[in-house]
């Protein structure tokens, strides 16, 4: 079957099979930061934008991105530098293979809501599994960030 | 690995419908649980092109598409203040957000898993279901019926004024339940609604007048009553004994917090 | 120092966080044949034979090979060096499958859909065999697991496959049987640990193709390349020099790397076939057919007199090796090696152990090797212990802990020379407020609070066994080349040593570029395993600085045309002392490369005759639900003696990822099999590990004494930080229940239950 698919910005017309999944489709396209890391969608490493919103490539099939926009971190390497310096700047990237996933996610929350509490940021994060990190250089990292922030919203004038 | 032989996205219910009633169909919601298993789907049937992921308020209802996801279900203001948050609480332990960005309540419900936080949550509630074929039933009804070819179309949640609880156990935070439990109280008594027993939740009625004591005596004998109405039964998550044992606990302390809701209102 | 104890950003950082394609699969290129295997449903069994010729038919299959195809010499694929104490006990295929899981077949095509359908279409008949599942019964069992001629020990390790033994032995100094007798308190308990599976986000995964050269080349997420050659060889029974092995980014390794898992099967289809393959195992496989932890059962008795001073520690440990002995006769030594040195002045200790086959999933190297298991046993004994004292456990603690300059007769014999153990005790304790919450307060509600505590050691690499190696060469433009194949697999390791080699060059990390690990180019290192890197690998860089540096002055002395002991080393340039005259490193470097003998380019090798433990303190604040047996974990502080602490972020976050996998052993990370063996936490959906809503919040502080044998004065920490949670939790739990829980996890259903019977007796 035929599908049309936005991928980061880039209209993508191609044939595939319905069963194909959407993390083999961007894979395909070459976005290799979406991780397969489980096959029971409990790891949040293959997690990507359908129309702005965190899903799990691996549980979509591709014929249902369709005629939508797919955003992955190839797509968004400004704010993925940008915040993804602050979880460099506590060591937590560590093994890094979480790290996409987790991004895209964290990125959504900040899209969702601006300033979050610690309790909300690992509420929303809860499904972006790390075996390296312990989690808190990653929180660390996330308030860090967002006291740069709020900062620059301030111009620095605090 | 499941396959997927043919895609349709279905530009009517009744195309739906009729696509369904082979035995090599499946009408496809979050794909979650669906894409686990490895069986061959002849014809995948697709309803997110039918408007059906809305939720809707009527002056006496919330109508909740089949393809409404939980996630949905977790920001919805309207659900929020019927329920005093319960519903919110249904599905928030539920793997992650980006996961319930994609589990539709359709595939919750008409699932009818055991382990099913919102199918326990929705049985506490004035709740139908609208089926394509078989019209409106009650929740209830549904969940203790067997699987057939219908589809679910829409769950229908009555605003009958409730007072609602939700708890459950779970072993980490975000993995499947040890129990469920939802007590709630509207204008037609009190009930518990206990789920991941490990079997499908079941809906039992508190004797009228049993919670005249108030919060210390009854409560204890209540709770205690209503749970051995509870079958549970052991799997790799926790044995029957312990589950009965949370079902008291759950069922009393959703009790206690009905009745502090009494006091307040 | 000026670099060495800065927290400097990972080299690789920024392209993990922008999520870079650097992992194995995203390196394949071209085609590749999808390899998988067909693994048995059996826990033991007989292959009578395997039907592949309606398999081989399907379309896009290249090959299938059976234990007919394969080589019939047995290896170990334990990543150990050479003679490895692992048992040569395994075959690529084997006819006799050992556990559900085991693989009967390999088949390689040209994608996943039709080697999945080949996959369903073999047939294969079976002779099923009675098998052995309790490692308790395993021992001189009628079943043997490995009754096969050709097993054999390289190693005096007490294995004897004809009793399913895969080693055994004991140790002991003093008569501890005749000094429990006369203490006035002996505490005994038997413990019992599962076996928890790394669960690193990455899976096994390698990526073959044959080079110009004709050679096999094995591109694979390992912690262990120059290993994983020579069991490539051993395997495939082909030369060494016919195969290169290289690492890429690894997505976590926690030792699960440290086993050749993946790369046999893809190894053996590219050699027959010419052709590039890759394996790219699935969570299910990761979970149910690779190296997780030794299940281990040990039996502790402490002996102290009534003022405190414990005498006596008796350790049995029994372990689960699994139907392979991968790191089975080393993992058990840590359990009393590791456990009992924490106390500083016994008479008497006694450490003995078994080893057991078993037909379930072979066991591996996990983060503590044993260690963890042995300090659950002996740190819940001696908490159980004050509780019989009536003293304070912290107290208790501080009276008989190891110190600074003693001898450790269980830890052969080693002096303790850096050791701040006591500090760390005593800054956790004010971190959690010990004195004022310990042991537990009624919060109402049936809440309670409550504390635990447990001491923890580890090693720093294997002592008089690993070799770590630094090449380090300067470049024209002043910047050096660090090549090392000690493997980076999230840890940090790129970083550190380049901070240490930029400390000992006096330029900025940034000069230093590090490569590695390639069998063809690195120099030999027996790979990142046993906390070995930081302290064996970066004492090599050291080492390799020094002598680099003295070439430079040769280059710079035929330079300026004087003798290097008239020259000056530093901030970038070679200076004469005595006139003042200089010459760069840039042109140091060029002057090398036109009519220059002198190679600017420096190997070392370091080995360590010692193996200089670190040391810490864990304290756990927790709040326990009565009713419902749930445990919150409210706080948890962690001090680490680890010496000079060369990165505080990375040794922080090591520490911090370490808690957080003590406490899903702990509490969450069940395993569970079926009476016919088969494991039911095949996938992250059974098998769960923390989230980060399951850890509470944790609090990490260092205390660091100074390793004189370590680089800068460090030693490890990559693994000693998994080992505090367990004796800590099961303590907290203690304290709250009165109930001591022996066995893992502590789950909350154990709790309420166990809380249950309390009040029917």
């Amino acid at each position: 079957m035929k599908i049309t698919v936005m991928l980061n910005g880039k209209k993508i017309e191609e044939e595939i099979s319905p069963d194909m999944l959407l993390i083999d489709f961007v894979r395909g396209h070459g976005c290799f930061s979406v991780k397969r890391g489980c096959e029971t969608s409990n790891c949040g490493l293959c997690t990507v934008f359908m129309d702005d919103m965190p899903v799990l490539s691996c549980s979509v099939l591709a014929a249902r991105a369709s005629g939508r926009r797919v955003e992955t971190l190839e797509g968004l390497q400004e704010e993925a530098e940008e915040f993804g310096s602050f979880i460099a700047d506590q060591g937590a990237e560590q093994c890094g293979f979480c790290n996409p996933g987790m991004i895209m996610n964290a990125i959504a929350l900040f899209r969702e809501n601006p300033d979050p509490s610690d309790e909300e940021i690992k509420e929303y994060l809860a499904g972006n599994l790390c075996r390296c990190s312990g989690y808190e250089g990653q929180l660390r990292g996330i308030r860090e960030f967002l006291e740069y922030r709020r900062s620059k919203r301030t111009g620095g004038a605090i | 690995m499941l396959k997927i032989k043919e895609y349709v996205k279905a530009e009517s219910l009744e195309e739906a419908y009729q696509l369904n009633q082979k035995k090599k169909s499946c009408i496809l919601g979050g794909m979650l649980w669906l894409k686990m298993g490895s069986r061959t789907i002849q014809t995948a049937i697709d309803l997110s092109g039918l408007g059906l992921d809305k939720i809707e308020e009527t002056e006496e209802a919330f109508s909740i598409g089949c393809m409404t996801t939980l996630r949905q279900l977790e920001k919805h203001e309207g659900l929020e203040k019927l329920t005093q948050g319960a519903i919110r609480q249904s599905v928030e332990s539920i793997v992650g957000v980006q996961f319930r960005n994609l589990a539709t309540v359709g595939g919750s419900i008409f699932g009818r898993f055991g382990f099913s936080d919102v199918l326990t949550c929705f049985l506490a509630l004035d709740t139908y279901v609208e089926l394509y074929h078989g019209g409106i039933i009650p929740l209830e009804e549904f969940a203790a019926a067997k699987k057939d070819r219908d589809i679910l179309v829409r769950l229908i949640v009555k605003k009958t004024p409730v007072h609602c609880v939700y708890m459950s156990h779970r072993n980490t935070r975000t993995d499947f339940p040890v129990l469920t439990c939802a007590v709630s109280e509207d204008g037609r008594g009190v009930r518990a609604v206990v789920g991941a027993r490990p079997g499908r939740a079941v809906c039992i009625r508190l004797e009228e007048d049993s919670l005249e004591g108030g919060l210390d005596g009854s409560l204890d004998a209540a709770a205690e009553g209503l749970a051995a109405q509870v079958t549970t039964g052991s799997n790799m998550r926790a044995g029957a004994s312990y589950r009965s044992v949370l079902a008291k606990v759950l069922i009393r302390r959703g009790l206690c917090r009905l009745l502090e809701e009494r006091g307040i209102s | 120092m000026r670099i060495v104890g800065q927290p400097v950003q990972k080299k690789d950082a920024m392209s993990l966080v922008t999520g870079k394609p650097v992992f194995t699969e995203d390196l394949q290129t071209g085609d590749c044949l999808v390899v998988k295997v067909l693994r048995s449903p059996h826990a033991n069994a007989w292959v009578r034979s395997v039907r592949t010729d309606a398999a081989k038919k399907v379309s896009g299959i290249e090959a299938i090979y059976t234990w007919e195809d394969v080589p019939d010499k047995r290896f170990t694929m334990a990543g150990q060096t050479y003679p490895e104490p692992s048992p040569y006990d395994r075959l690529i295929l084997d006819r006799h499958v050992r556990y559900v899981g085991d693989p009967v077949a390999i088949v390689a095509g040209g994608n996943e859909a039709c080697v999945d359908r080949a996959l369903r279409i073999l047939k294969v008949e079976y002779e099923v065999l009675p098998a052995v599942l309790d490692f308790r019964s395993a021992k001189d069992n009628e079943v043997l697991v490995h009754p096969e001629e050709n097993w054999r020990a390289l190693c005096p390790v007490g294995a004897d496959n004809k009793r399913n033994l895969c080693a055994c032995g004991e140790s002991h100094e003093g008569d501890v049987d005749e000094v429990l007798k006369e203490c006035d308190v002996v505490v005994e308990g038997t413990y019992h640990t599962r076996a928890n599976q790394q669960a690193m986000m990455e899976t096994f995964r390698t990526v073959c193709y044959m080079d110009t050269y004709g050679r096999l080349n094995v591109l694979s997420s390992t912690q262990i390349v120059f290993h994983v050659r020579r069991i490539l060889s051993n395997a495939l029974d082909i030369p060494k020099s016919k195969i290169r092995v290289f690492k890429p980014r690894i997505g976590g390794g926690f030792g699960a790397k440290q086993t050749v898992v993946a790369e046999i099967f893809p190894a053996f289809v590219t050699w027959m076939t010419g052709k590039p393959s890759k394996m790219i195992f699935t969570r299910e496989e990761s979970q149910t057919a690779s190296t997780p932890r030794h299940e281990m059962q040990v039996s502790v008795r402490v002996g102290a007199m009534k003022n405190g001073r414990i005498r006596a520690i008796d350790v049995h440990t029994l372990s689960n090796t699994g139907a392979y002995g991968e790191h089975g006769p080393t993992t058990v030594g840590l359990s009393g090696h590791k456990s009992i040195p924490l106390y500083g002045s016994l008479d008497a200790h006694r450490f003995s152990y078994e080893v057991v086959y078993t037909n379930v999933m072979s066991a591996g190297a996990y983060r503590g090797y044993g260690a963890t298991q042995g300090i659950f046993a002996v740190e819940s004994a001696v908490n159980e212990l004050a509780g019989k004292l009536h003293m304070d456990p912290v107290a208790l603690r501080d009276l008989n802990m190891v110190r600074e300059g003693q001898i450790m007769p269980a830890y052969y014999g080693e002096q303790s020379n850096s050791c701040a153990l006591n500090r760390c005790l005593a800054k956790a304790a004010d971190m959690i407020g010990w004195k004022e919450k310990y042991p537990c307060r009624d919060m109402g509600n049936n809440k309670v609070r409550s504390v635990g505590v447990a001491m923890g050691m580890q090693g720093s690499g294997i002592s008089g066994v690993d070799v770590g190696s630094a090449a380090i060469k300067l470049n024209e433009d002043g910047s050096y080349t660090l090549s090392i194949a000690a493997a980076d697999m999230g840890t940090g390791c790129d970083t550190i040593l380049a901070q240490m080699a930029a400390e000992c060059m006096e330029c900025s990390v940034d000069e230093i570029t590090v490569t590695g690990a390639d069998t063809d180019t690195s120099p030999y290192d027996s790979g990142s395993y046993a906390s070995s890197t930081t302290y064996i690998t970066g004492r090599a860089v050291e080492k390799a600085c020094r002598k680099l540096q003295q070439r430079i002055l040769e280059e710079g002395a035929r330079m300026l045309e004087c003798s290097t002991e008239e020259l000056e080393f530093g901030g970038g340039r070679v200076k004469h002392l005595g006139d003042g005259r200089e010459v760069t490193l840039e042109q140091v470097a060029f002057s090398s490369m036109c009519g220059s003998s002198t190679a600017l380019q420096a190997v070392e090798s370091n080995s360590s005759p010692v193996s200089p433990p670190p040391f810490m303190a864990g304290m756990v604040e927790i709040e326990l639900d009565k009713e419902t047996g749930h445990v919150e974990i409210l706080d948890y502080a962690a001090v680490v003696d680890c010496g000079t602490v060369v990165n505080p972020n990375l040794a922080r976050v090591q520490v911090e990822g370490g808690l957080v996998q003590g406490i899903g052993m702990a509490l969450y990370e069940n395993i569970q099999y079926t009476e016919k063996g088969q494991l039911l936490n095949n996938s992250f959906m059974q098998y769960k590990v923390p989230t980060r809503l399951d850890m509470g919040k944790l609090r990490v502080e260092f205390e660091s004494s100074y390793e004189p044998t370590g680089p800068f004065g460090a030693k490890s920490i990559g693994e000693i930080v998994i080992n505090t949670p367990s004796p800590a939790l099961a303590h907290a739990i203690a304290n709250a229940t009165g109930i001591w829980f022996k066995e893992l996890p502590i789950t909350s259903e154990k709790i309420a239950m166990g809380l249950l019977e309390k009040e029917r007796k």
